[in-house]
């Protein structure tokens, strides 16, 4: 994905291509990931099948692509991003490489992560990702030091935060948000609110009107869009970003998507009805942005293209990731400390 | 020579990190105002207040965005107040700070220094006394610093800064005031104890006050004719086991004494680790394991005495007398 600055330049044609592009790699990495784990992770009294590619926890943003790829579209590759334990798109969008995730999801000493951290933990601090975390709202101080940081040292670069809707309800958004309004600091929130904290339904857990009356409660100008429509969430981040970048501090966007699959891969989702999945499914944010294309006269032979393409770039990641090599048993040892490292025990 | 007190032993060395290295940033509640130890005093003054940040009182968000901050180019000193306190950021120090290095696979480095005084102090009951040393200790990732003296508190705060590992740095609230000679020159390593009191028959391990106490203790056991060499450990993580394993091999018999409860303390690993090693006998003197209590008859209870001290040391030796040596 390129810059936000070359984009401004593209015919909206092109520039929807672009997300496209972005939104079906994302949709083609969840999916063979989703296909690679079946198995890896022990559904509740059952054992876990070893021989699984992937392993773990696997969280799936399969049907949130919009808001990866609307909102990173609109910053750079020296800007930074913070995410949530649902981080393969926004990691993905930002920059990474598909086979270097594949690898990290494999488990693999080639791995982003050197097999350390897997899909829970993906990282890639090279586009400025800095990590996805396995505990609820902990990405929100850590992008507001990122971006404490950055003032005081005198960068351009903004922050980027991704934050679930269940993320609201913990304390560090109330002493995030707070902080970085305070400090005047430049970071975007995006709650990619996607209606469910892991297997309840997130609005009967929470007071009051919600993640963007909350940030409005603390001074912090927020904007809530339909996070399925790429065009929508692209729009509104080129805004948000725009101000911070001229100095106008945080701000907040809240993008209204749906999780398609349960919580972690093997949650089948019981607890919710079918209908209320396949209404969601008629606003599938790829199936929203081709039938834009095709109404801007795009041929449908390039929408199957770039469908072509990722499936391939995927492919591709796979077979890397089933050839590379799992991490060697002493490297359980490194990157722990250097004070005291030697002394395990 | 000058003396200098603990608080501004420390104040020194953030001082002369900060004007040496812009990196180097000092957040927390008041220390605009010096502090509440006076600890900061004067610092807001020489470096600003881009530098040496006052906060809301939010925990977890002063520990998250220092995670934050050193992930990307600034070495931040976070005071978190009272150790106790510290309990509000847990997530952002165990699970964060202490694991982002690892769980990304080396790409990022947490040069953070958190600040988490410990100890009984003036009456301050449950919520504001407690030693907490062993806790991170447990934590991979983590280096835990628990100074004695005012040049310790020079030399290790100073090191602790320039450390790339995040570091727990654990000052005492009843050391504040404490006056000492400032060191000719830096010495003290992490990592590393120093024998404060040499001796022959015991080797009697502690940190933090309670140092002052063994030394105090030692000299009155001296005139009972049992002469304990006292080492205080300093850096609880990674502790140097090789000068208390040294000690240990020739005094024939350890004891380790510490202010925190005495249950899963970090006395009982050096404990084990001397019995395990030597085969000597060892001996763990700590706080029952109750809060401590507000009244000073409440207090005395959690608190380790020069008396009570002695008393166990003596009643050590008495039970296990060195065998006299084959003629």
């Amino acid at each position: 994905m390129p810059a936000s600055t070359s984009l401004a330049n593209l015919s909206p044609a092109e520039h929807l291509l672009d997300l496209y592009r972005m939104m079906a790699r994302i949709r083609a990495f969840e999916n063979a990931a989703e296909e690679t784990s079946r198995g890896g992770v022990a559904v509740f009294g059952s054992t876990a099948d070893t021989s699984a590619l992937v392993r773990g926890p696997l969280h799936l943003s399969t049907g949130q692509e919009a808001v990866a790829a609307g909102v990173c579209a609109n910053l750079d590759r020296s800007d930074y991003l913070t995410s949530t334990h649902r981080g393969h798109g926004h990691t993905l969008a930002k920059g990474a490489n598909t086979s270097l995730m594949m690898c990290e999801l494999f488990g693999r000493a080639t791995g982003t992560n050197q097999g350390k951290g897997g899909s829970m933990h993906i990282a890639d601090f090279s586009v400025g990702m800095l990590g996805a975390n396995g505990v609820v709202a902990a990405g929100i101080p850590i992008a507001v030091g990122a971006a404490h940081s950055a003032k005081i040292r005198g960068s351009s670069a903004i922050v980027a935060c991704f934050l679930g809707d269940g993320a609201i309800n913990r304390g560090p958004f109330l002493g995030g948000h707070n902080w970085a309004k305070i400090f005047d600091l430049p970071v975007l929130f995006v709650c990619e609110d996607n209606r469910y904290s892991a297997t309840t339904a997130t609005d009967a857990m929470t007071a009051g009107d919600g993640a963007a009356a909350r940030a409005r409660s603390m001074a912090l100008p927020a904007e809530t869009v339909d996070g399925n429509d790429v065009l929508a969430v692209d729009q509104a981040a080129r805004e948000l970003v725009a101000r911070i970048r001229a100095g106008g501090g945080p701000q907040f966007l809240h993008a209204l998507t749906y999780r398609v699959k349960g919580h972690v891969s093997v949650d089948p989702a019981a607890y919710r009805e079918q209908s209320e999945v396949d209404g969601a499914l008629e606003s599938d944010p790829l199936k929203l942005a081709a039938l834009r294309l095709e109404a801007l006269g795009v041929a449908a032979g390039r929408v199957a293209e770039i469908e072509a393409q990722a499936r391939s770039e995927i492919e591709a990641a796979l077979a890397a990731a089933r050839a590379a090599p799992w991490p060697q048993a002493g490297a359980a040892y490194t990157d722990v400390q250097d004070t005291g490292a030697g002394q395990w025990h | 020579m000058a003396l200098i007190s603990y608080a501004q032993a420390a104040c020194q060395a953030l001082a002369e990190a900060m004007r040496s290295d812009p990196r180097v940033v000092a957040l927390g509640e008041d220390v605009g105002r010096g502090g509440i130890f006076g600890q900061y005093q004067g610092l807001q003054q020489e470096f600003g207040a881009a530098r040496v940040i006052d906060t809301p009182i939010s925990e977890a968000t002063i520990m998250g965005a220092a995670v934050g901050m050193a992930l990307t180019g600034l070495r931040p000193v976070v005071e978190m107040r009272v150790a106790d306190f510290a309990l509000c950021a847990i997530d952002e120090i165990v699970n964060q700070a202490a694991k982002n290095r690892y769980m990304f696979g080396g790409q990022g480095r947490v040069p953070l220094v958190a600040r988490l005084p410990i100890g009984i102090w003036s009456a301050s009951a449950a919520q504001h006394s407690q030693s907490l040393e062993a806790w991170f200790a447990h934590i991979p990732g983590l280096v835990v610093v628990a100074p004695a003296t005012p040049a310790d508190n020079y030399e290790l705060l100073a090191a602790a800064i320039d450390c790339d590992d995040p570091v727990i740095y654990m000052e005492h609230k009843e050391l504040w005031g404490l006056g000492g000679e400032m060191p000719p020159q830096r010495t003290a390593t992490l990592g590393k104890a120093r024998v404060a009191r040499p001796g022959t028959d015991l080797t009697l391990v502690t940190w933090s006050k309670l140092a002052h106490t063994a030394v105090a203790v030692a000299e009155q056991a001296a005139q009972q004719g049992i002469s304990v060499e006292v080492i205080d450990l300093r850096t609880i993580w990674p502790w140097d086991r090789d000068m208390v394993l040294a000690s240990a091999a020739r005094t024939g018999r350890m004891l380790v004494a510490h202010e925190a409860v005495q249950a899963a303390g970090f006395g009982a690993e050096i404990a084990a680790t001397v019995a395990e090693e030597l085969g000597i006998p060892v001996k763990r003197i700590g706080a029952p394991r109750i809060p401590v209590g507000y009244a000073r008859t409440l207090e005395d209870v959690a608190r380790i005495s020069a008396e009570k001290l002695l008393q166990e040391l003596s009643r050590f030796v008495e039970r296990h007398p060195h065998r006299q040596p084959a003629a």
